[in-house]
């Protein structure tokens, strides 16, 4: 009867159910959170697409992009991506220890692949390629920083879950949040194979 | 909804053999395009449509082998939510640089 | 020390400014003094500020919006008035470096923070409500979206005094925007109150977006949704999709003016062009962000007051869907003149024209729904004419700039300004407007005036006519928009008309304020003791007005379209018994981290205007700690005990009883 529905469904919608629930619920939270960010990167590659070729007399793509160089930071950022994987499938098996272990590697070569950009930038800028020399450095930096920024604050993340792991363990709160954060971690992976395809390997040709 | 679930952590469930045979495939189609450009013995072309083949593909071997895209989860909203956000993209960055171009094209600006 | 901000920079030498500044200062320190006075301000801060009650944050995002109207609208009567005396070689009482940023500064007000909080503000009130949840699905980013909000809104404010607004125009086109040319700080407090405002817009829509998806309630398939949930569905996709658009476009403008990039400034290979693209392909969506939830709003208010139900729900539902997808491609139609050639031009043109189909389906939907109904004239039912009727002639304007040869004469005209004042006011604000008198009961227990909302309604109505039908005439005579003074003496009878316009929106708006005190004066003759003052259709009129915290004691199971109204026609009708057995309901706790986020947000946008650096820092800073503060805190949630429940079903109960 329609009538009762409002006042006597109880019992089996209650806690538990609501419960297991928002784990889920985050990580799906995240994932949509995720879209967005992807249209954040939309922007600034069609941002790069039009003003990729702006040089302004200023050095061309050919001129400033290693491709070796980009290699190993693309090696860097994709291996460390494997080994975050690793970390998730040891919070599956209940393995703190291992968690950590495989955070400590990814953090390390995150941090490589952060330094390497650094020293890219820090080299073009003294070069005087800096990103205020054409419309192109603009583009360039400003799309290639967007991602390093965000690897940036995913080493701030890896670190902050390290040292909440290490103090309470797998649980209902930090399991979700390790799950956000690999999603982040391997999203922001794809948007590399984006950036080294469309941006140095395009632009090297 | 709420009680189609198929996973209750969200999207990973992967295994060690996935993500191990993501790492290679990446490894193989990151030294194809890298390779291709950096032998210098192609066609601007040939170069491009590579380098367009191993991206697309290396995006979807990480999609489904690392973040374990499916259909299903959530009810299918995960993958629901990133077609969609990436055909918009699509129809934005495509329809940016059409027109970009032809404002460029006809104020003779290149 | 306190980087470009000097004492100087408080324009003095306006009276205009000083005295409205002297108004607010006495205004809000009368506010501060009776909260003072009263000791409320705990009361304030644990019932309203750190609250994560969706219902509560709604009726703060709405009452935020009236305030912000009656800026606007300051802004926009100033404009009237100025455009009504400066002709014929008169300069008005307005200087161009004024009357430029006031019309920016309408333009802004009235879409970021009049337009957008009042659309969020009904979602938040009633989306949970109508979905059968207890809350949305992330109660404390909901509040700090709401701070975040605040803190752009306090922003544009603060640049009334201190300093400048943008002379740019509301969306600050570049290279107009860039430090060339725009040196002052105008464009900065542009830049970082859209920005912080506009993250806390991003989150709602990840919030919202997947609170309908995951917190239905049992039976609540998609396709037993009402209308306007499904409308702040499809709003929500648009927010995630396009409002990043604007974040990263925004942060190109200030890298060209913080970093000296050169995105979208006219040498070193800047393009000022792809700017004016980026920011339409944002900018386009935003208006369907606006429309949809009033399309909904509409849709419930018809049924509601027709006791049928909606006419095509489904045709309905994949209107709004299709809506969605075509706003996204339809962008260039702002800048048709920019150059694109003919292929781009009838391209847009073609797929503008396409979005009026499903937009017609809607309006043959409310009238095939109205037809051989019982239509009550109450004022919800009369915002929704007026809109059928305004909207749909708003629509084929809009159907004429949307032909490329058209638009070449019409663009930046004043014809631009009626066309798209006649669909946001006539179908945004009556939207808003029916909305707010139609689910004030279900927030505050009591019904609003209904003399008074029809006489606003009716002010608004006329009004808005004689404002803006003048205006489609001007701009055939050659009269473009933003114009600080003009020649043609001919064009000033019409101004007036259009100012006399103004004048009777005005009464409009002080009749919503009167109907809010005379209503709130006399809330015990009209208080709503059953919960459904309006013998309505959907979930949220199954609970007390207003709600228990916890909105639901045992969350409803759903068997159709309209659930509530079918239990309601059962044999017997529906009777809203007593529980027996009650349990533990599990709630989010209060934050003190939201607001304390929006306070460093707001520290962080002020000091970045200014180019002041430590406090740059030190905003940033706060942000950071607050945010780890936050996700260190396992105190976030509580258990409201059964007993407490119940007792508070209890007094539900025995106010029915009384009644009855």
């Amino acid at each position: 009867m329609a009538t009762d529905t409002l006042t006597n469904h109880d019992a089996h919608a209650h806690d538990g159910h609501e419960h297991h629930d928002a784990g889920a619920m985050k990580v799906f939270g995240f994932w949509i959170y995720l879209m967005s960010d992807l249209v954040i990167f939309g922007s600034l590659f069609a941002t790069f697409g039009v003003l990729g070729t702006a040089t302004a007399g200023g050095p061309t793509s050919q001129e400033i992009f290693e491709l070796p160089f980009v290699l190993v930071e693309t090696f860097l950022l994709l291996v460390s991506s494997f080994t975050f994987g690793l970390a998730v499938l040891a919070q599956n098996a209940g393995d703190r220890g291992a968690v950590l272990k495989w955070l400590a590697v990814t953090f390390l070569l995150g941090f490589g692949f952060v330094a390497m950009e650094v020293y890219e930038f820090h080299h073009l800028i003294a070069q005087g390629h800096g990103p205020d020399r054409s419309a192109f450095l603009s583009a360039f930096f400003t799309l290639v920083g967007t991602h390093g920024l965000h690897v940036t604050f995913g080493l701030i993340w890896i670190a902050t879950m390290f040292i909440q792991i290490s103090r309470r363990g797998l649980d209902s709160v930090t399991k979700p949040r390790m799950l956000c954060l690999s999603l982040f971690w391997h999203f922001l992976d794809i948007v590399w194979i984006c950036v080294f395809s469309f941006v140095y390997l395009f632009g090297a040709m | 909804m709420s009680d189609i679930h198929t996973s209750h952590d969200g999207a990973s469930h992967g295994s060690y053999k996935s993500y191990f045979i993501g790492l290679i495939i990446s490894i193989v189609l990151t030294l194809i395009a890298f390779g291709v450009v950096m032998t210098g013995g192609f066609s601007v072309p040939v170069m491009m449509v590579t380098v367009v083949v191993t991206a697309i593909a290396q995006v979807l071997v990480q999609l489904v082998l690392f973040m374990h895209l499916n259909t299903k989860a959530e009810g299918g909203w995960n993958f629901i939510a990133i077609v969609f956000t990436v055909g918009i993209l699509g129809l934005i960055i495509g329809g940016s640089l059409w027109i970009m171009h032809n404002i460029h094209v006809n104020m003779m600006l290149n | 020390m306190f980087g470009k901000l000097s004492l100087d920079s408080i324009p003095y030498h306006e009276p205009i400014i000083m005295v409205t500044a002297t108004v607010i200062g006495i205004v809000g320190a009368l506010v501060v003094g009776l909260i003072t006075y009263y000791r409320k301000w705990g009361y304030l801060w644990r019932d309203w500020i750190t609250s994560i009650d969706h219902k509560k944050i709604g009726i703060m995002y709405f009452l935020v919006a009236l305030v912000m109207l009656v800026r606007g609208f300051a802004d926009a009567i100033m404009m009237r008035t100025q455009q009504a005396i400066a002709a014929g070689g008169a300069e008005g009482y307005l200087p161009p470096h004024h009357y430029d940023q006031i019309f920016t500064a309408h333009g802004v007000i009235m879409i970021f923070f009049v337009a957008m909080p009042m659309v969020i503000g009904l979602m938040n009130l009633v989306v949970p409500l109508q979905i059968g949840a207890r809350d949305v699905a992330f109660p404390f980013m909901n509040n700090v979206s709401f701070w975040l909000f605040a803190a752009g809104v306090i922003l544009v404010n603060v640049s009334l005094v201190i300093g400048e607004f943008a002379k740019t125009g509301w969306l600050a086109y570049a290279p107009l925007s860039e430090l060339k040319y725009s040196p002052d700080v105008g464009v900065d407090y542009w830049i970082w109150s859209l920005q912080i405002s506009g993250i806390g817009t991003t989150l709602t829509g990840i919030n919202f977006f997947v609170t309908i998806l995951k917190m239905r309630t049992k039976g609540m398939s998609l396709f037993r949704m009402p209308i306007f949930t499904w409308t702040a569905l499809c709003t929500n996709v648009l927010i995630i999709l396009s409002f990043p658009i604007l974040t990263a476009t925004i942060a190109l403008l200030t890298l060209d003016r913080y970093l000296g990039m050169h995105f979208f400034t006219n040498d070193m290979g800047g393009s000022q062009m792809m700017y004016v693209n980026l920011i339409w392909a944002w900018g386009h969506p935003e208006v369907y962000i606006l429309i949809l939830p009033a399309f909904g709003v509409f849709s419930e208010v018809i049924s509601t007051f027709t006791k049928k139900r909606l006419f095509g729900y489904k045709t309905m539902v994949w209107a709004t869907v299709a809506i969605t997808f075509l706003s996204f491609i339809v962008w260039l139609h702002h800048f048709f003149t920019m150059g694109a050639g003919a292929n781009v031009n009838a391209f847009f043109g073609i797929t503008t024209m396409i979005i009026a189909i499903p937009t017609g389906v809607k309006i043959f939907n409310w009238l095939f729904t109205m037809y051989r109904g019982r239509l009550e004239f109450t004022a919800p039912v009369l915002w929704t004419i007026g809109f059928i009727i305004t909207f749909t002639l708003g629509g084929m304007t809009g159907v004429m700039l949307a032909v490329p040869g058209a638009n070449f004469v019409l663009h930046n005209s004043l014809f631009v300004i009626a066309h798209f004042h006649n669909v946001i006011i006539g179908g945004v604000v009556f939207g808003m407007m029916a909305g707010f008198t139609y689910w004030f009961p279900k927030a505050f227990g009591f019904t609003l005036s209904e003399k008074w909302g029809k006489r606003s309604f009716w002010c608004w109505l006329v009004g808005f006519y004689l404002a803006f039908m003048p205006l489609y005439a001007l701009s055939f005579f050659g009269a473009m928009r933003r114009m600080q003074s003009y020649e043609q003496t001919e064009w000033q009878p019409l101004m007036i008309v259009a100012w006399f316009g103004a004048v009777v929106i005005a009464m409009g708006i002080a009749c919503i304020v009167i109907q809010l005190v005379v209503s709130i004066r006399d809330r015990e003759k009209n208080r709503d003791v059953t919960g459904d003052p309006w013998d309505a259709r959907t979930l949220e009129w199954s609970t007390s007005s207003p709600p228990p915290n916890y909105n639901f004691a045992h969350l409803p199971t759903v068997h159709s379209i309209d659930s509530y109204w079918e239990m309601k026609q059962q044999p017997g009708g529906f009777k809203r018994e007593l529980s027996t057995h009650f349990e533990d309901v599990h709630m989010p706790k209060n934050t003190n981290e939201g607001p304390i986020l929006g306070l460093f947000s707001l520290i962080f946008g002020f000091a970045l205007v200014w180019h002041i650096w430590w406090l740059v820092a030190v905003g940033a800073i706060g942000m950071f700690v607050t945010f780890m503060v936050r996700i260190h805190n396992d105190d976030v949630d509580y258990h409201i005990p059964a007993a407490e429940v119940e007792k508070t079903e209890r007094e539900y109960h025995k106010r029915l009883e009384m009644q009855a």
